[in-house]
């Protein structure tokens, strides 16, 4: 047992001196959950826009104030003439005018239709293009109470047509994504490539030579991964828990212990990635092409498993990130206990086996 | 040497990848306290034959006792009775003198207050005290090669493996290098040792030399030069070499 520690105090020494596998290890997870939480979001949230209002009536004003009230947008001020338009968006802070026509009510109420110009600041096109959406389904909605018991609809026309998607929150989606990417990256590529630099620096013989089994000196080797992937994975569920208020619905402790279950998965894919590879170049492309890649693509993270072709629907299965995705996904945002995600969790343990098996079988022929 | 104890004794001992032959059926021993020398070029099979004698490799064919355990199915014993310094840096770059020497120890399963005493010894020995907490990188080549050796020997091993332990070391380094095996194999110690050096040759007790996979010659230095009426050890071997060209 003091061996064992002694063996585990040393990896730490390892990864505490090398500035690059701490980044890869703490900085890595903080900066993937901001980016997708924050940078890569199809939200918007407190907008400046500004109201140049002709007409000046009850309809107008209601529906600047259906505006004010949403929390996606601030009105930060009232442009009186046509001429102001341009100035305003000159000084960047307003994203986009709201521009109500002379005779907006009559117009209403005698043409039963009216339209209404949305000017957004292009520069930033994405937003642009969010904000008219936002904008327009706030108009929809309006329109919509105009028009409870009335036989003949009112119709008020924005310039966009889009259909607000309220449950469009990206974050949520990207949590179970990014946390298994983390995790895979950090067990899988961190091990292979930690195993494999005691290979290329001839390190790994002397421990083989020592009284050490090689079963030891791998599992010496991984312990201080298992701790750190731990770590991580608590650090993103807080992060999106208290930064992006994501509730998790399901049980801590199954999420707690499914994530223990993958981050075993990825150690065994990491161990059988250094029984092939002989470098820690060649380790860090096999985990980056035959792990990273997969699952970001093929997992089902960011595209849809249900829309590829079906050869690669086939391969998806094979990918042990997609059934971790679909048992944390079910955990953290529809609260799902083991009963409904058995199956996947199942499939976990057996590919894990396998791959343990298998690195067994390879490590040996490797030390004959 | 036949009335000493052997430290090592190898009996047809080959190793077979595929077609190829690394190691074709070489038989030697070598005394307890011995200075042996294990010479080849490149590729003739030196590395090979000392990993088979270490433990962490299999012999395809033949048999051989290392510090009394064979290694067919003893391998676990050996691996407790020999020190090994590989040709490439034996010791963590990233750790300080003093972390490597507590690594080791602790592998070895000395006890803490071993340990302690034993680096104590070691670093004053080396006259290390002011290095002993830097990182095992910040060294010279030599400085780290002679405690890696040290480190080798941490646990009392009774034979020494060194594969090259003094490959791109300075002429007064490998000098004082070589005054440490002395040094060990004077209390006892058995050194197995390859080198590149020829003039190493020169300080073994005795020396094989590999040629493609065989034992070509095997004797003291001096009856060495003699049977291949040669001036150095440099001369023999480049005669054995041309020999089998």
């Amino acid at each position: 047992m003091n061996r064992f520690i002694g063996f585990i105090k040393k990896e730490f020494y390892h990864i505490l001196r090398d500035r690059r596998s701490l980044f890869i290890l703490f900085g890595m997870p903080i900066v993937q959950v901001m980016l997708f939480g924050f940078a890569i979001t199809n939200e918007i949230n407190n907008v400046d826009i500004a109201i140049l209002d002709h007409s000046k009536d009850v309809h107008t004003q209601e529906i600047i104030n259906k505006i004010a009230a949403s929390k996606y947008f601030s009105i930060k001020g009232f442009i009186s003439h046509e001429d102001g338009i341009e100035s305003t968006f000159k000084k960047g802070k307003i994203k986009a005018v709201l521009n109500f026509g002379k005779d907006f009510s009559k117009d209403l109420v005698t043409e039963k239709k009216v339209t209404v110009q949305i000017l957004t600041d292009a520069t930033d096109p994405n937003m642009a293009n969010t904000i008219s959406n936002y904008i327009g389904s706030i108009l929809q909605n309006y329109q919509q109470e105009l028009n409870q018991g009335l036989k003949l609809p009112y119709q008020i026309i924005p310039r966009t047509r889009m259909v607000f998607n309220p449950e469009l929150k990206s974050v949520y989606m990207f949590v179970p994504g990014v946390m298994t990417i983390i995790l895979m990256l950090v067990s899988a590529m961190m091990t292979s490539i930690s195993i494999t630099r005691e290979k290329e620096l001839g390190t790994m013989e002397i421990l083989l030579v020592s009284p050490l089994n090689p079963f030891q000196v791998i599992v010496g080797k991984v312990v201080p991964y298992i701790l750190l992937s731990i770590i991580n994975a608590v650090a993103i569920i807080l992060l999106s828990i208290f930064v992006f208020k994501m509730p998790v619905q399901g049980s801590l402790f199954l999420l707690g212990a499914e994530s223990i279950l993958f981050i075993v998965n990825a150690l065994s894919l990491g161990i059988l990635i250094s029984t092939v590879a002989t470098t820690q170049q060649a380790a860090m492309m096999t985990s980056l092409m035959g792990l990273m890649l997969p699952v970001i693509l093929l997992s089902g993270f960011i595209f849809p498993i249900s829309s590829m072709p079906m050869p690669l629907q086939f391969i998806s299965n094979i990918i042990p990130a997609k059934w971790f995705i679909i048992i944390i996904k079910g955990i953290m945002l529809k609260g799902v206990g083991l009963a409904y995600v058995w199956k996947e969790t199942l499939i976990l343990i057996g590919m894990t086996l396998f791959f343990i098996g298998l690195s067994v079988k390879k490590y040996k022929i490797r030390l004959e | 040497m036949k009335n000493k104890e052997n430290a090592i004794q190898v009996e047809n001992l080959t190793k077979r990848f595929g077609d190829f032959t690394a190691v074709n059926n070489i038989s030697f021993e070598v005394g307890k306290g011995e200075i042996f020398g294990f010479l080849g070029a490149n590729g003739a099979g030196k590395t090979t034959a000392m990993k088979m004698l270490i433990g962490i490799s299999k012999p395809s064919l033949g048999n051989a006792q290392v510090a009394g355990f064979n290694v067919l199915t003893e391998a676990e014993q050996i691996k407790r009775n020999i020190g090994y310094m590989s040709q490439r840096f034996s010791l963590y770059n990233d750790l300080t003198i003093k972390e490597n020497i507590v690594f080791f120890g602790g592998i070895y399963g000395l006890s803490s207050a071993d340990i302690k005493e034993k680096s104590q010894t070691m670093i004053h020995e080396l006259g290390l005290h002011d290095m002993a907490n830097s990182l095992v990188g910040s060294l010279p080549l030599g400085w780290k090669q002679k405690v890696a050796f040290s480190v080798a020997l941490l646990h009392n091993p009774k034979i020494v493996f060194l594969d090259e332990p003094t490959g791109g070391v300075d002429p007064i380094t490998r000098r004082q290098f070589w005054e440490m095996i002395y040094r060990e194999a004077n209390k006892g110690v058995t050194i197995f040792v390859t080198t590149h050096y020829m003039d190493e040759a020169e300080y073994c007790d005795r020396v094989s030399i590999m040629v493609a996979g065989k034992i070509e010659a095997l004797d003291t230095p001096k009856h060495l030069k003699r049977q291949f009426q040669a001036d150095s050890m440099n001369q023999v071997f480049l005669k054995l070499a041309r020999n089998r060209e």
